[in-house]
């Protein structure tokens, strides 16, 4: 995946090059349209910098706290820590009820991306190359699995899987979150197989590929990057989730989000390690983002643009 | 392109409709079922028929959370689609500015979203919230367990602040896709920069935008976790929004029956409002083929 990443941004950024709107330009700006241009540029560099501040001004002060004690979070209001400290870190690296939480979310986060990328690609395949009986009707039962509202599966999940001995695993949770993944990795795989042309399958065909020798060696290498967009997906949405993850475990299973509800205690909630956790939840989605960077805008719209 | 007729397919859609059967059918039948009893224990129930879909449909706490709940998801769709449009027009195109950016605007997508209720909590609580500290120092009496006001100002910041990104990733997948040479035209027809956004951008973005916006709407249907850690729904039932209510009803209370038939109606009321976005999705993808 990475090294397609690398070739196909280097192209764009030769075609980009080729196309590039001040050295293709025809007519020749007047002194006064290229200032009103620069300056216009000046804004918009403004106002993005202001929204990114937006942005990053929330996290900014859970890393701040994150660094600093208790007594010095509820003392003063510092805009930096004055006493640096690692402690509310080593809390959790050193306490495996804390800690254990975090391998429980990538446990069943890793499951559920499994899971749902091995069932959605053959039937996206279905969707983008053939028709069948009853497909559009499907497909949009499909998406309005999408649509439910995990509040009202929360009862009916927890005496299902109670019923069935998976209460309290991390299997119960990857397949709770199929309900929503899997619905969304057939609709972006779609997008993303339907931009290939059908003239691939049909020579591999002629060539004398069986199906899943084609399947396999030929059509899931070329939307190796679509893949890697949805794998994205399924990660960000499964990690995120808290309500189902919450109401199917209990210990064994527990995720990180829920577990950082113990902060408050009766003696006050414990701001410095919420803070903490709350800084290494989201340290695994920008590694995770990091990787897809170049696909991931045309995977926001479902490999549909 | 034209499909193949062939009902072979079926078998290669197969697994995905048997996991997603068992994570939807059944409790699916499990709320229908429980919809039209009273349980009273394991071995007692009775039959109910629509009795708990009127009383539901007449209870004044959730009409109140439905209306709220639609007030919600309007206010955040006006703020956040011209907000997001806003934001991809003015994002660099290329370079390491370009990713830099990029990465920067997902980050709040990729938050727990208890994390993102309990970063604003932090920040905008007035003893050790930066923006609660700063507001009150302004000398405005910000206070979000007190004021409804407050809250619902917190609530709609807080989903724009977690939310647009999407908007504004949409959109500016659509952007790119246009090619350079429109633009050249724009500029050799010396076209103002408002015409070349009104006849060049914005019809290139109506695709993406539907999308944006189906997705918005739904999952601003489902808000539960972050209002539950900023507000916890009050002060009073303000910002109760409809899944909090549901959860409240379904495991707090555990009144079975009337919280199954709330469920149905909850789930009918996104079906019909996306069945519509749906529509026009398709309908869309028609014209341009």
């Amino acid at each position: 995946m990475n090294s397609s990443t690398d070739t196909l941004t280097s192209s764009d950024r030769q075609a980009e090059r080729r196309t590039d709107p001040e050295a293709a330009e025809a007519v020749v700006p007047t002194r006064v349209e290229r200032r009103t241009r620069g300056g216009s540029r000046g804004r918009s560099r403004l106002l993005l910098g202001l929204y990114l501040l937006f942005i990053l001004l929330p996290i900014y002060w859970l890393l701040n706290m994150s660094f600093q004690t208790n007594t010095e979070i509820l003392g003063t209001l510092s805009f930096w820590p004055q006493e640096l400290t690692f402690e509310n870190y080593a809390n959790i690296f050193t306490d495996p009820t804390w800690y254990m939480g975090y391998v429980n979310s990538i446990g069943y986060v890793l499951m559920n991306m499994l899971i749902s990328i091995l069932v959605a690609l053959p039937a996206a395949y279905a969707f983008s190359r053939y028709r069948f009986i009853g497909d559009k009707h499907l497909f949009f039962w499909l998406l309005t699995n999408l649509m439910a509202p995990p509040a009202v599966f929360l009862l009916p999940y927890f005496q299902l899987y109670y019923s069935v001995g998976l209460f309290d695993t991390h299997v119960a949770v990857a397949l709770a979150h199929c309900l929503f993944n899997i619905p969304l990795a057939v609709w972006i795989l779609e997008g993303f197989m339907s931009s290939v042309p059908k003239e691939v399958d049909e020579t591999a065909y002629i060539d004398g590929y069986s199906f899943p020798a084609f399947f396999v060696k030929i059509f899931v290498p070329m939307i190796r990057s679509g893949i890697g967009v949805t794998l994205f997906f399924l990660f960000m949405f499964s990690w995120v989730e808290l309500l189902l993850a919450r109401t199917l475990t209990a210990t064994n299973a527990q995720p990180i989000a829920s577990i950082m509800t113990r902060t408050s205690t009766a003696s006050g909630i414990d701001w410095g390690t919420l803070a903490a956790a709350g800084v290494l939840t989201i340290i695994p989605g920008i590694v995770v983002v990091y990787f897809v960077r170049n696909h991931i805008a045309k995977g926001f719209a479902l490999g549909r643009t | 392109m034209n499909k193949v007729q062939s009902n072979k397919a079926w078998f290669l859609v197969l697994p995905m409709l048997l996991l997603v059967a068992f994570s939807a059918i059944i409790p699916l039948m499990t709320v229908v079922n429980y919809s039209v009893q009273d349980v009273f224990d394991p071995n007692t129930r009775f039959f109910t028929g629509t009795e708990w879909f009127v009383a539901m449909l007449n209870d004044p706490a959730l009409q109140g959370a439905l209306l709220r709940q639609f007030a919600f998801s309007f206010t955040i769709l006006a703020i956040q689609i011209p907000l997001g449009i806003g934001i991809a027009l003015l994002m660099p195109k290329q370079g390491w500015r370009a990713s830099l950016v990029l990465i920067l605007v997902t980050l709040p997508l990729l938050i727990p979203w208890n994390v993102v209720g309990s970063i604003w909590q932090i920040f905008t609580r007035g003893d050790i919230g930066l923006m609660g500290w700063g507001l009150r120092e302004l000398g405005y009496g910000y206070n979000i367990t007190r004021n409804p006001l407050d809250a619902w100002a917190t609530i709609i910041l807080m989903d724009v602040w977690h939310w647009t990104p999407l908007i504004a990733l949409l959109c500016y997948s659509g952007l790119r896709s246009i090619p350079e040479a429109y633009y050249q035209a724009a500029r050799i027809d010396r076209a103002s920069r408002w015409a070349v956004f009104r006849y060049i951008q914005l019809p290139k973005l109506t695709n993406v935008l539907v999308i944006g916006v189906l997705l918005r709407f739904m999952h601003s249907f489902m808000i539960y976790a972050e209002p539950f850690v900023l507000t916890g729904g009050g002060p009073g039932s303000s910002t109760t929004f409809l899944s909090q209510s549901l959860a409240i009803m379904a495991i707090a209370q555990f009144d079975v029956g009337p919280s199954a038939a709330f469920s149905l109606i909850y789930f009918l009321i996104i079906l019909l409002v996306c069945w519509v976005f749906y529509t026009a999705i398709m309908n869309l993808q028609k014209d341009k083929s």
